[in-house]
């Protein structure tokens, strides 16, 4: 329980550093100012600047946004996918299911990242491939997890009683399901999450993710990479970021099985 | 026996089929929206940017005709059949011979990776659950967290500057030696470490709260003598099929440590191939994972039911 409330409360840190930044400093995480190179932290620039001058409070407020956004838009997709195939899967079983689960645990054997990689050449932006890729190999934990709770629940004289009253499927869900659903969805809603922010980062990493100038976690560690003696402070800020989501995440998710 | 286990075999099947076909259909969606003329682009990769001209455009066009056909889709289906992946547009070689070159690299760091997650994780596991809530158990459950929690490339990247930057120890980058393949290997290694500890740690939680736990030592068996007659064994088959399942989380991070190593394997190569619009490479290195994560599940399964026979019965 302790562990969920650090959890909570470094993740909603991290949120409104992200998302309050922004209103209360003006600087633009694009422009550069080379007389600034390196400057480390300081009265007017709260986490210094980076090698070309630009102002890393912005940078790293603009790169968590981007990493929070996508993760947020691909964790309400790969639920809604997850959620109702696994319903369908459960619900009518035959052969319907069976497909189903044969194509989740075909999904599973491509790696989340190659699909990812493939999934940039075809759409023209990267946050949109992120957001398919991501979402086209996350959703079967989803799915897997809510064929087998929804299966169980099925067959309960509840769920049989509210059929024999002539309740349709979405009511059934709905009032008898999903309660029953939503507390098992949690932990695996906040690792999905995870997978998503550490997936952009270690595309970043290896420059296959979003291109410079673009402020992203993974490519700030690479390009103050080179500086780590000079500037030692500037190279853990997003590895720091990184880590303390991740971990905040990871603390939700164990504090919600334990 | 060799009936039991036609089914879940029958099942990897089916499975290696279905991974085919969802690895040709995302191939030719990559094909058609490439942007661009194709053949210019690999004109660029095989004569060099500043040498792509019409003629060289309309020579790369005879030799390999034009890639985003539909035709193209189904020749390379039936190209599985024989075996044959086609062949690389930036290199003209076959793609099953640059891929069989580069897998050797990769199997071996894999090998290298499941090793050291092995020696680290499962013997860990082990004490930890044998006295759960000492003072061992807890620092091994936080370190697992923590390492479950670290994203492979910033482990790479802190094994680089720390090991080899910071002491000197060992090279950052290269291939072919064995110093050279200790912090690519432990990075993987880490990382699934962190989840064969956990898992063995409460297969031998629960084992200790069984019945038949209780009557071994009843019978005056030492705790040492339980574990290794009984307790091995009933550990190795979730440990057994989580290595498997993890195997795509594996292969996951050798795309990812390849790169940050310079490892010259299959990871390395998809990056390249990613780069260069070289679709039969990317589709021929995601046709060898895919499938060798169906193998190595399907190898798991059999082992899992030569370790626990009961399983057939049920």
């Amino acid at each position: 329980m302790t562990g969920r409330l650090a959890g909570t409360v470094i993740f909603a840190a991290v949120l409104s550093f992200a998302f309050g930044l922004p209103l209360i400093s003006g600087a633009d995480p694009v422009s550069q100012s080379l007389m600034k190179s390196l400057q480390p932290p300081s009265a007017d620039g709260w986490l210094g600047y980076d090698h070309l001058g630009r102002s890393m409070s912005a940078r790293m407020a603009a790169a968590l946004r981007l990493s929070l956004s996508i993760a947020l838009v691909t964790l309400v997709t790969t639920a809604l996918i997850g959620v109702a195939l696994g319903a369908l899967a459960s619900w009518r079983g035959g052969w319907i299911d069976r497909a189903l689960v044969l194509f989740a645990d075909s999904v599973v054997a491509l790696p989340a990242l190659l699909i990812v990689l493939i999934a940039g050449l075809i759409l023209p932006n990267q946050p949109l491939a992120f957001w398919a890729g991501l979402s086209a190999t996350l959703w079967v934990e989803i799915f897997r997890l809510t064929r087998a709770t929804i299966r169980s629940q099925i067959a309960s004289p509840a769920v049989e009683a509210a059929q024999l009253l002539g309740f349709g499927p979405l009511y059934i869900f709905r009032t008898h399901l999903w309660p029953e659903l939503a507390p098992v969805l949690r932990a695996t809603l906040a690792l999905t999450f995870a997978a998503v922010v550490m997936g952009i980062a270690a595309l970043g990493f290896v420059s296959v993710g979003v291109r410079a100038p673009t402020p992203e976690l993974g490519l700030m560690m690479v390009e103050l990479l080179p500086y780590w003696r000079e500037a030692p402070w500037a190279l853990l800020q997003p590895v720091i970021a990184t880590l303390a989501t991740l971990l905040a995440l990871t603390l939700i998710a164990g504090g919600a099985k334990a | 026996m060799i009936a039991t286990l036609a089914r879940p075999l029958g099942w990897r099947l089916a499975q290696a089929w279905m991974v085919a076909i969802l690895v040709g259909v995302l191939s030719f969606l990559m094909m058609s929206a490439l942007p661009g003329d194709m053949i210019f682009r690999i004109a660029a990769a095989r004569f060099g940017y500043d040498n792509v001209t019409a003629e060289n455009a309309e020579l790369v066009r005879a030799q390999i005709g034009d890639p985003s056909d539909l035709s193209a889709f189904f020749d390379w289906i039936a190209g599985l059949f024989r075996g044959d992946l086609g062949r690389s547009l930036v290199t003209g070689e076959a793609v099953s011979a640059e891929i069989a070159h580069q897998l050797g690299a990769t199997a071996q760091l894999a090998g290298i990776a499941i090793v050291l997650s092995l020696v680290i994780g499962p013997p860990l596991g082990l004490l930890a659950g044998l006295r759960p809530g000492s003072v061992l158990d807890r620092a091994t459950v936080l370190m697992a967290s923590v390492f479950k929690a670290t994203p492979q490339f910033l482990l790479g990247l802190v094994l680089i500057v720390a090991v080899s930057i910071g002491m000197g120890l060992l090279p950052a980058a290269g291939h072919g030696e064995l110093r050279h393949m200790i912090l690519p290997g432990l990075t993987l290694a880490l990382g699934l470490a962190a989840n064969t500890t956990r898992i063995t740690r409460e297969a031998v939680v629960q084992a200790r709260g069984s019945d038949w736990w209780r009557f071994a030592r009843w019978k005056g068996m030492t705790e040492p003598q339980v574990v290794r007659r009984h307790g091995l064994r009933h550990v190795a088959v979730p440990v057994l099929t989580l290595i498997a399942a993890q195997f795509v989380a594996l292969m996951e991070g050798v795309v990812v440590v390849e790169t940050i190593f310079g490892w010259p394997g299959i990871g390395h190569a998809l990056v390249h191939a990613v780069f260069h619009r070289d679709v039969p490479m990317v589709q021929g290195t995601a046709l060898v994972m895919g499938l060798a994560f169906v193998l190595v599940n399907a190898l798991a399964d059999v082992a899992a039911r030569l370790l626990d026979p009961r399983e057939a019965t049920r």
